[in-house]
């Protein structure tokens, strides 16, 4: 490895991507067609807006055709100090597209000095997307939430995404994944405009504890192996991830409320 | 046809050091040093957008002064070397002295190769994640590296400057004790530096992951006092 110097007319600017591009280090993504059955996939991830910006959570399950392969899998990530990324799909190739979303948006806020505006790393995400058709197009599909706090806008804002990158920017709240339809039905039941954190973890950890309850690649709660969905909360004070201990007490709280009224 | 003019191989390397000496000299000095909790970078800066000091990687820090273009390419070049190594391979295989060296090796290329060498001197900072193992890597116009772990002083008038630290620089200072310290070595004894006139940056074992952290405006006031 040499130091990366570049003429004026060949430099890639504040773009990893490119950088990889010049340097011919891209991956050439997967050549032959492969099909569903042997890849990991299936999972709920959200994110629900609330009055000081965005909560996200996703559960814990990976699963490979009708076996769990993973029990305690992250899918929910700071993106930077302000933003998260929450995937579902494809296993591995959703861990690397968050670990050049991650290097790309930190990339280019130390070649430029500054960090890029929210829409602005919306959009790289969505290019990365775009660049991944190919590969989504043989069964290897990766679907992010992206979520953040605008400074500029000083608000919360969320964006859902498709396999083609397109681009979707979401008021209240946003699901993706195989459990997403039952995730949504709570999230559009119990969202309102005055939401607070409380409420909107409580709303969070609900809609994927009913996820889990009727999708059976989506992970519930695991009070004996102490495994909870990751629930992180991004305001202007940036991207913080909730202890286990809280998100312990709210599924306590919800089962509890639940147990005592509904039919489970 | 006519012959060309003899010049000595020493008066040539003595020539450019002279001329590269010149450009450096021009410009207003940086200020780095180690103390209790990390490296603090410090610098007579009166843009607030063309930076001498910047974030190269976790906990790696870089200082440059001299031509602002020629300073800021290689800067860059750090970057895109660091990201690429850690996304390569691991975070924990980014270190410093290879960054050092890489732009060492630039550097005598340009001194030994080119028209002219590049008129610039840089520091390369790494934290270490317990105190007492920083380093601070010194780099010269024609790719002389030296090390250290205290405190290293480039740009123009640094003799005088650096006695002025010397003197005052104490291992296991604060971070209010190590600013007041680069600043009055900085200013002299006949100015007084405002936060305008200064560009501050800290390496802190206490800011997690990215150590870099810019002290400005109120935050660098209050530092000052």
């Amino acid at each position: 490895m040499t130091l990366p110097l570049f003429s004026p007319g060949e430099d890639p600017g504040p773009s990893f991507f490119g950088l990889l591009a010049h340097l011919g280090l891209e991956s050439p993504g997967p050549q032959a067609p492969m099909g569903p059955p042997g890849v990991t996939h299936g999972t709920t991830v959200l994110a629900i807006r609330y009055v000081d910006g965005v909560v996200m959570a996703g559960d814990r399950r990976a699963t490979t055709g009708n076996l769990i392969s993973h029990r305690s899998m992250e899918k929910v990530f700071p993106a930077d100090n302000t933003s998260g990324v929450a995937i579902a799909g494809a296993a591995g190739p959703a861990m690397e597209m968050v670990c050049l979303f991650q290097l790309q948006l930190e990339h280019y806020e130390k070649v430029e000095g500054n960090p890029l505006s929210l829409d602005g790393k919306a959009n790289q995400l969505s290019q990365m997307l775009r660049s991944h058709l190919p590969a989504a197009m043989q069964g290897l599909a990766v679907l992010p939430i992206f979520a953040g706090y605008d400074e500029r806008v000083q608000t919360g804002r969320l964006f859902q995404f498709d396999v083609t990158g397109g681009r979707y920017e979401e008021r209240a709240h946003a699901a993706v994944g195989s459990g997403s339809l039952h995730a949504t039905t709570v999230m559009k039941i119990r969202h309102h405009d005055d939401l607070d954190r409380e409420g909107a973890v409580d709303i969070a950890v609900e809609a994927l504890f009913q996820a889990a309850d009727e999708d059976t690649a989506t992970g519930g709660p695991d009070p004996i192996r102490g495994i909870y969905p990751v629930v992180a909360a991004i305001t202007a004070d940036g991207y913080e991830r909730l202890p286990d201990d809280e998100v312990a007490a709210r599924t306590d709280a919800l089962l509890r409320r639940i147990g005592g009224g509904e039919a489970t | 046809m006519t012959v060309p003019m003899y010049v000595s191989p020493e008066q040539v390397m003595k020539d450019r050091a002279d001329y590269a000496r010149k450009g450096i000299a021009r410009g207003r000095a940086a200020v780095a040093s180690t103390f209790q909790d990390g490296v603090l970078f410090c610098a007579e800066n009166p843009s607030n957008t063309l930076r001498k000091l910047s974030e190269i990687y976790d906990r790696i820090g870089f200082m440059g002064v001299g031509k602002y273009n020629e300073f800021d390419q290689l800067r860059i070049a750090g970057v895109r070397h660091a990201d690429l190594k850690g996304y390569s391979y691991s975070r924990d295989d980014v270190d410093a002295r290879w960054l050092a060296n890489q732009y060492a090796q630039i550097l005598g290329q340009y001194f030994t190769h080119e028209m002219k060498p590049l008129e610039i001197e840089i520091l390369i900072a790494e934290m270490s994640l317990e105190p007492g193992d920083d380093r601070l890597f010194h780099l010269l116009y024609d790719g002389t590296v030296m090390d250290t772990t205290t405190h290293v002083v480039i740009g123009g008038e640094a003799d005088v400057i650096r006695e002025r630290l010397e003197a005052s620089w104490s291992d296991g200072d604060d971070l209010d004790a190590a600013v007041a310290v680069a600043v009055q070595a900085l200013a002299g004894p006949d100015r007084a530096l405002v936060p305008d006139d200064l560009e501050v940056a800290v390496l802190a074992r206490e800011n997690g992951r990215r150590a870099f952290r810019r002290i400005e405006g109120e935050a660098l006031a209050s530092l000052l006092g």
